[in-house]
């Protein structure tokens, strides 16, 4: 994906460009609009260990974090970059890393740790095809390990995913106060589309308020000493601990969810999209209302807390929603526990680094009306409505459009 | 048990004047341990408990406790403490360090959690020269979980998992962990000791407080080995696991200073990052 890093270095703003540029457009890639954004919202320490396609953002950091003063480490591991950043965070240090979906794997157990003793703080993945080694392509493969927990343990994330490199920036002072607000581990997910392209983006930065923490370890002079763990033999310690985690998730879900909508008002279709998956859906959309699909775009921002109340509404009055992903489907399972067949859902993904165009997802978006108006107008002839839910004709796995399933067939002759 | 200490004004029945002759140091929180009974742990707390009040560390101590037996140990002292996932305390360390120019950062580790599942994160930490203290308990076997063989058991050694004895042909060699730090040329101090007598007891508080001291003093990263005992885990009375300790433990991992560099060994800490994160506390 990388084809002219020393060019990409060049043609990067110089300190003194950013100040003097504030409100200004400049062509910045979004793994060094994050990193530059981190930087503006206070980051105080950066950790990190080279892997593509987010190694920008480290080299980013590499040369800022210096300049101001900060702290920039290259660790050994991605191991030892999370547990790094454990460490300055314990002190109340607003820290940042970074890393893509391999090393996000290599995070997952001090993820846990950070959840359970209430650390707080920022980790980017710029995801990548897997599973495994998988490839550099973009992709959104990790959504289940990122809103279903990396490690072990009864624990969420607030997970971040933006489709735009100016939201990622603003999205990261997010993180930064959503971590701190709530003593937490949060994620900033985008793939690797999203943090190699250069975009044209405001700089319009934040830096969130700096908060006193009566946890942070500081040395104990004049006070009892803290402790940050998240060890409790006692059950029923344990317990309580857990139930205190939960009250707080609760409480993140009721304030924190963020979603977008678009073109949704007169909408019977929806796609439910984030990240290049949303901007690919964007210009299929428009496609579709040039022919007459009264379709709009559900975004969810925040992957976890997804925002099942507001799509549940939004699916009481469609004849469908098609969820694209650039996975083999991972968030059209909240879409559906949120839809609870008020709705029929299907879905429409490429794997492997593989993005699908505006012309697969109209496919997609076609079959599905089709399908969905054959279903109402089979249940309407045959029987009363409710007695056959629409949902149990027109709900299907994959869209007939989805290319590997062409190659599939077309391999074993049929069709 | 509970030792009170005396009054040195309030004299004896006999008229003479109490003489002081021991107390808790007030760092040391009082109540009984969780250590099994002639564990060693105890005596290198103390150890440590007295360096540092020595050294007037306390209030601006942040320590990482590690997995193993000694996981409890902010529970035994009056500092701030986080805890680390296993393996990971010299990673979580450097991370205070960077943004804590000002604190005195301590890792307490066992020899499952730094010779085997954190060999990275100990061999990296020394190689950048983290301005950061180990003191690392080894006692040749994983106690908290029942007594299996750890990187440092000796050959022969019988365990739960190596119900033969240790065999080279199949487990391979125990690992002289410190004597390989010691080559790395950002390591300011290394050395081992142990609690197997008295007199090598104050030797071995000797070296904690050397290993401390550079630490103050603006050196790089700084390593004791304190060789331990595990009666339960070695399926010894205490005393025979002294003897054991004395004999063919101190014979597979010889004891003495391995290196002091001192200040010479640069700290990564003070030349890669310019200034402190933060303003002095």
């Amino acid at each position: 994906m990388r084809t002219d890093r020393e060019s990409d270095l060049e043609a990067r703003p110089t300190a003194a460009e950013l100040d003097t540029a504030r409100r200004s457009r400049v062509l910045m890639k979004g793994n060094q609009a994050i990193a530059e954004a981190a930087v503006q919202a206070g980051c105080d320490a950066y950790f990190g260990y080279p892997i593509t396609p987010q190694a920008e953002l480290l080299e980013w950091m590499a040369k800022r974090m210096p300049e101001l003063g900060r702290v920039f480490v290259q660790a050994e591991s991605e191991l030892g970059a999370i547990n790094m950043a454990l460490g300055a965070a314990a002190t109340g240090a607003r820290v940042m890393v970074s890393s893509s979906s391999p090393g996000i794997s290599l995070m997952a157990e001090a993820m846990s740790y950070m959840a359970g003793s209430g650390t707080p703080m920022v980790l980017v993945n710029i995801m990548r095809a897997g599973p495994g080694l998988g490839g550099i392509g973009p992709s959104q493969s990790d959504y289940f390990q990122a809103t279903k927990g990396h490690g072990h343990g009864d624990y969420r994330v607030p997970v971040l995913a933006p489709d735009s490199i100016g939201e990622a920036m603003e999205l990261t002072a997010t993180s930064f106060e959503l971590a701190e607000r709530y003593r937490t581990p949060v994620m900033l997910v985008a793939d690797g589309i999203l943090g190699q392209a250069m975009e044209p983006v405001e700089l319009r930065f934040r830096m969130p308020e700096r908060h006193a923490f009566d946890w942070a370890l500081t040395g104990a002079a004049g006070r009892p000493a803290r402790i940050i763990k998240s060890i409790d033999l006692d059950p029923e310690v344990l317990e309580n601990r857990n139930l205190a985690l939960q009250h707080k998730y609760r409480e993140i879900a009721r304030h924190e969810v963020r979603w977008e909508g678009w073109q949704l008002e007169d909408a019977e279709f929806a796609i439910v999209a984030y990240g290049t998956a949303a901007r690919v859906a964007r210009s299929a959309i428009a496609k579709a209302r040039e022919k007459g699909i009264k379709v709009g775009l559900f975004r969810p921002i925040t992957l976890w807390p997804f925002p099942e109340r507001q799509l549940m509404r939004l699916s009481q009055r469609l004849h469908g929603i098609l969820t694209v992903e650039l996975s083999s489907g991972q968030m059209v399972e909240d879409v559906r526990l949120a839809v609870e067949g008020r709705c029929p859902v299907a879905f429409h993904g490429r794997m492997g680094g593989m993005v699908p165009t505006p012309d697969e997802v109209l496919g997609a978006l076609k079959a599905l009306r089709g399908r969905t108006e054959r279903a109402r107008g089979e249940s309407h002839a045959v029987a009363p409505p409710r007695a056959e839910p629409v949902h149990a004709h027109a709900t299907y796995e994959h869209s007939e459009t989805t290319p590997w399933v062409h190659e599939r067939a077309r391999r074993e002759g049929r069709r | 048990m509970t030792l009170h200490t005396p009054d040195p004004a309030a004299g004896h029945a006999s008229g003479a004047p109490a003489r002081l002759v021991y107390h808790r140091p007030d760092v040391l929180v009082d109540r009984s341990t969780h250590y099994c009974p002639g564990c060693g742990h105890g005596i290198i707390h103390r150890l440590l408990a007295e360096v540092m009040t020595e050294l007037d560390l306390p209030a601006h101590t942040i320590a990482v406790a590690p997995v193993g037996c000694a996981v409890f140990a902010y529970d035994y002292f009056k500092v701030d403490f986080v805890e680390a996932p296993h393996g990971r305390a010299p990673a979580v360390a450097t991370g205070i360090r960077r943004v804590r120019p000002e604190a005195f950062v301590l890792t307490y580790q066992g020899d499952g959690d730094l010779a085997a599942i954190g060999t990275a994160e100990i061999v990296h930490a020394a190689a950048r020269g983290e301005r950061i203290t180990a003191i690392f308990v080894n006692n040749g076997i994983y106690g908290m979980t029942g007594g299996q063989m750890a990187p440092t058991t000796l050959l022969g050694q019988r365990t739960t998992s190596s119900p033969s004895g240790r065999d080279a042909a199949l487990m391979g060699y125990p690992i002289r962990i410190t004597e390989m730090l010691a080559q790395l040329p950002g390591v300011s101090y290394a050395a081992r000791g142990t609690i197997a007598d008295v007199a090598s007891i104050g030797k071995l508080k000797a070296m904690i407080k050397r290993a401390c001291q550079v630490q103050i003093e603006g050196g790089g990263f700084a390593l004791v080995e304190a060789l331990s005992n595990c009666p339960v885990g070695w399926g010894m009375t205490p005393e025979q696991s002294i003897e054991h300790l004395k004999g063919p433990v101190v014979e597979a991992f010889p004891v003495g200073v391995i290196v002091d560099r001192g200040k010479s060994a640069m700290p990564a800490a003070d030349t890669g990052c310019p200034a402190p994160a933060h303003p002095e506390a």
